[in-house]
């Protein structure tokens, strides 16, 4: 598949790790448009998070070739091209919500006073007004999750990496950080790619599901999500949503996956 | 807030009962064994144990007839102490973080110097010191000699280091591995990441080291005071008050009670810069 304006180009990446050890992955092609978003799906030790290290330059792969905007991944990530937000939100307990928010952009050395801006609208963004002077100990699970993408997304990068962000949270909060997550996406127009274990969360989400299996790691289809946009709450009741949670599935055992 | 204030209440109100548990205790103890006649371990008298009142007594007592109170020459020999401890502490801070961070970045350190830094603690401090202060006495570096109270504070600082080497080292270290993967896919500098990540990471550890050192930079600034001619220091009057002890048994108890009064502020002084800077969960906090 081609697309027009390739973010993330990657070709025969293969990862093993020890000498003579386990493949993680294997010649995994993937092409990832501006703007898309794209969600990795696979049963766990498929490598869907060690793809996404190896496209954000924190895993180096053992072969292959990975291009962002054109650059090779490390390039990339001294550009600071990329926006991770893992599992954990991996606050900084010292830092109150705005100072966490502000963290990468004291990094890119901005000036305080352009620091303040972008982080009130970050604030904005992510609904946590009234929060702003708060340590992340004394917030919900998914509220310290918020902080984490606004802190992701403060920058502006190019590529928002997301490693299973909602995995640790309960069902209802799940679903309005997803809902939420869309509506930041489509606002800032970035480019997603979002790992996770949740069929449902993957179909909801995507423009494509990439379905990985294990041993090795490799990808076994590529799913395209023709859900309308904006997807709502009621996309989830859709016939369309269920055939093509169905599709996934589907693929998924076909894969080999031991859900 | 109600449970905070009803907590601090609380708070003191142990440490008063706390306070008279001790006395009674004391007091106690005297009464026991002076009406029985026991005369094991030893036997209790006003020298061996003088009335806890008698021992407060004495600091509001002129030291001889006409001159001011004990407690008002006490109060200039801890200020005087408490300098030669604040600048060990400091010292002995600094150096101790240095080495600490120097260790947690470089892994060979760790096998190559840390025994040596564990082995200068097993050094009898008293040894130590009169080499320090009397044998160093001397000692001159360009042309200035250092004073007599700053020889003390090396003493100090040598107390000092330790705990602080310790746990900075623990504390660099203590970083979340995914919070330092963040810092990589920002492309952070090392130095970045030391400021903003692990120092901070390592606030509770090192104030946990900062009030173990508070006291022992008093009792080394003591310590380093006895062998040496200083007489400023609540060192000198320990060794005065030793020789008159037979006498005036409770000056040197009062002596001890201003000592150990020391060590308690530089104690709260480190909680109270720790309450000032540290955010923490309160769970979270060593």
């Amino acid at each position: 598949m081609t697309v027009a304006e390739a973010v993330v180009t990657a070709r025969g990446i293969t990862k093993t790790f020890g000498k003579g050890g386990v493949t993680a992955l294997q010649d995994i092609d993937l092409e990832v448009g501006s703007g898309e978003f794209i969600s990795l799906i696979g049963p766990s030790g498929c490598g869907k998070s060690t793809l996404l290290r190896v496209i954000g330059d924190l895993v180096e792969p053992t072969a292959g070739e990975i291009l962002v905007n054109g650059k090779t991944a490390h390039r990339a990530r001294l550009d600071r091209d990329y926006g991770i937000v893992f599992q954990a939100a991996v606050l900084y307990d010292w830092r109150t919500v705005v100072k966490n928010i502000a963290l990468p952009l004291e990094l890119l050395g901005w000036s305080r006073a352009k620091r303040a801006e972008r982080v009130s609208e970050m604030v904005k963004l992510v609904e946590l007004e009234g929060f702003e002077k708060h340590y992340p100990w004394q917030l919900s699970g998914g509220m310290q999750q918020r902080v984490s993408i606004a802190r992701a997304l403060s920058f502006s990068p190019a590529l928002l990496l997301m490693d299973e962000p909602f995995g640790a949270l309960d069902e209802m909060t799940r679903e309005r950080l997803n809902a939420e997550l869309l509506r930041i996406w489509a606002e800032t127009r970035s480019t997603v790619i979002f790992v996770t274990h949740s069929i449902s969360e993957a179909v909801y989400l995507s423009t494509r599901v990439v379905v990985m299996s294990p041993r090795p790691g490799r990808i076994t289809s590529v799913i395209p999500i023709d859900l309308p946009q904006p997807r709502m709450f009621e996309t989830r009741e859709d016939p369309r949503f269920f055939e093509l949670v169905t599709e996934v599935r589907e693929a998924l055992h076909a894969g080999g996956g031991d859900e | 807030m109600r449970s905070r204030i009803g907590s601090a209440t609380a708070r003191v109100a142990v440490l008063g009962l706390v306070l008279v548990g001790l006395w009674a205790l004391w007091e106690g103890y005297r009464k026991l064994w002076e009406e029985t006649g026991w005369t094991r371990p030893f036997p209790v008298n006003a020298t061996t144990m003088p009335h806890l009142h008698d021992i407060v007594g004495a600091l509001f007592d002129p030291i001889r007839e006409g001159e001011p109170l004990l407690a008002r020459y006490m109060l200039d020999a801890a200020l005087f102490t408490a300098k030669e401890a604040a600048v060990g502490f400091a010292i002995g801070a600094t150096i101790g973080f240095l080495l600490g961070a120097l260790i947690a970045r470089f892994g060979v350190l760790q096998r190559g110097v840390m025994p040596y830094v564990v082995a200068s603690q097993t050094i009898p401090i008293l040894a130590l010191a009169p080499i320090v202060v009397v044998g160093l006495g001397n000692v001159s570096i360009v042309g200035w000699t250092p004073k007599d109270w700053m020889r003390v504070a090396v003493i100090a600082a040598y107390l000092t280091f330790f705990p602080v080497t310790v746990n900075t080292v623990r504390g660099l270290r203590s970083a979340d591995p995914a919070a330092v993967e963040l810092m990589e896919s920002y492309a952070a500098r090392e130095w970045s990441v030391f400021w903003k990540l692990r120092v901070p990471a390592a606030m509770p550890y090192l104030f946990s080291a900062f009030k173990v050192a508070a006291t022992a930079s008093v009792v080394g600034a003591v310590i380093g005071e006895l062998p040496s001619s200083i007489q400023d220091g609540l060192g000198g009057w320990i060794i005065n008050f030793n020789q008159y002890y037979a006498l005036d048994p409770e000056n040197l108890w009062a002596v001890n009670l201003v000592a150990a009064l020391l060590g308690i502020s530089f104690f709260l002084v480190v909680v109270l810069v720790e309450k000032l800077v540290v955010h923490r969960a309160p769970e979270q906090l060593v």
